[in-house]
């Protein structure tokens, strides 16, 4: 077996995955259709989770690791829909798919730039949900925009994956949370486990055993799909 | 001495199934360098299908096929001799005509990226509209960048689906003096269309294609334009 052709040199592979990473993000910047939308989900959820809230009965720090986690869930999945819904419109991904980039780089490419897009929806939902459940997030902010990073790697990953497989369906909007949601729970438990001990004043320490869990999903997951992702464009 | 030119697109009974039907069924062609095969065919006859075959974006169910020598779907090598022109634009509405040609120049290794661009898009006069969004152009514009787009990298090998879909005709002359310049520089064309005139118009070689099979084939110097329409329907009216 000639290993040379099976992979590419990484330089190669990193750059073409960089470019499309930036195409995929200059596209949505001059849009910024799936961006907006998305984080009017955000906002919407944190907001109707807020007034169907009895701060009697439950604690704002029991609370909001749940509302985070479903949050990011939902509209990570929004968001992911577009990736390859971009690809298809005039039929773009026959060009990529016919250049010489191979189909990892182009993963990889797809995945950085919905890393940004998830991350960038993170980085207002988080202190959204201080805001709104009065926790302040002070000390625990470097550690909790760590859970997100990690978390948000592994929910990149998978969708990525499902959202280049239903893109070429009939039922794409159906599809990609049935096929996505089973492999987020994975990710979402020890994220959510982890925020919530932050949340609830426990030192950064205790969250550990978690992130380790999150830490080895991401790294099955990455893998995985990025093997799995040829596969996927097959006709 | 043996003077034939070398095989550049070589398909050997390559066949692509979808389900229980047979898109291509058997096909055998061979283009070399500095020939232009038109394949015509009426809808639905697989003529897309074969030329998705050869541009490696789809596996064949059965027999094989080869661009410059190396068995497809090939690696980044294979791929980066070749130039797909579809009938659809491949295009992103929300980048700029030069951007979206940088881009590919980009993808394929081409040196100085943008000025490359800058040229392919000139080759096809819409130079002048470089900078508007994609979605802002006409359809026929689109064609013509689409064109740009797939050609950037001065291919040794363009797959092109019908090509001549939106463009006027002054897009139509460009695209056809650009074909004939990558013909002339050693190129291999594979054109596929029903329009006749256009395709035989730039063809060496044509080709009529009918429920997934070649039906007839023969060098153009053989081929009296005016009957060969007439041959054309009377073929796809007995295969009906």
């Amino acid at each position: 077996m000639n290993t040379a052709s099976w992979w590419p040199p990484v330089s190669s592979a990193v750059g073409d995955a960089l470019l499309i990473a930036k195409k995929d993000l200059t596209i949505e910047f001059r849009s910024r259709s799936a961006f907006l939308s998305v984080l009017v989900f955000a906002l919407l959820g944190i907001v109707i989770f807020y007034f169907a809230w009895d701060s009697t009965a439950v604690s704002a720090a029991d609370l909001a690791p749940g509302v985070l986690w479903v949050i990011f869930t939902f509209s990570g999945l929004l968001g992911l829909h577009r990736s390859f819904g971009v690809e298809h419109e005039e039929g773009a991904i026959d060009g990529l798919l016919a250049s010489p980039v191979s189909r990892e780089a182009i993963f990889m490419g797809k995945a950085a730039a919905n890393l940004v897009f998830v991350v960038a929806v993170q980085a207002i939902a988080i202190p959204a949900v201080s805001l709104f459940y009065g926790l302040p997030l002070g000390g625990i902010a470097l550690p909790l925009a760590g859970i997100a990073l990690l978390a948000a790697i592994g929910l990149v990953a998978v969708g990525t994956l499902f959202s280049a497989m239903a893109a070429n369906t009939r039922l794409s909007e159906l599809l990609l949370p049935m096929l996505s949601l089973p492999f987020f729970v994975p990710i979402v438990i020890p994220a959510a486990q982890a925020t919530a001990k932050l949340l609830s004043g426990r030192p950064a320490i205790d969250a550990l055993a978690w992130l380790k869990l999150l830490l080895a999903f991401d790294i099955v997951f990455v893998v995985a799909c990025m093997l799995a992702y040829p596969f996927t464009l097959e006709e | 001495m043996n003077s034939k030119p070398v095989a550049v697109v070589e398909a050997d009974s390559i066949a692509r199934a979808f389900g229980a039907r047979r898109a291509v069924d058997g096909v055998s062609l061979r283009v070399s360098s500095g020939e232009t095969l038109a394949i015509f065919g009426p809808n639905g006859a697989g003529k897309t299908t074969l030329l998705r075959l050869l541009g490696g974006l789809i596996r064949p169910s059965g027999g094989s096929a080869r661009i410059g020598g190396e068995k497809l779907p090939g690696g980044p090598e294979v791929r980066r001799q070749i130039g797909v022109i579809s009938h659809r634009t491949l295009l992103y509405d929300a980048l700029t005509a030069r951007e979206n040609v940088e881009f590919f120049a980009r993808l394929y290794g081409v040196a100085s990226p943008r000025d490359a661009a800058m040229r392919s898009l000139e080759r096809m006069g819409i130079a002048s509209r470089a900078d508007a969004p994609v979605r802002s152009l006409s359809r026929g514009m689109k064609q013509r960048v689409s064109i740009a787009r797939a050609t950037v990298h001065n291919p040794n090998v363009v797959l092109a689906d019908e090509p001549f879909t939106g463009l006027d005709a002054s897009g139509a002359r460009a695209l056809s003096g650009l074909l004939e310049e990558l013909r002339a520089s050693g190129a291999a064309l594979l054109i596929v269309t029903h329009n006749i005139e256009e395709g035989l118009s730039l063809a060496t070689h044509a080709a009529i294609m009918h429920h997934g099979r070649i039906a007839r084939s023969g060098d153009r110097a053989s081929i009296v334009a005016a009957d060969y329409a007439d041959e054309y329907r009377e073929l796809v009216a007995a295969g009906e």
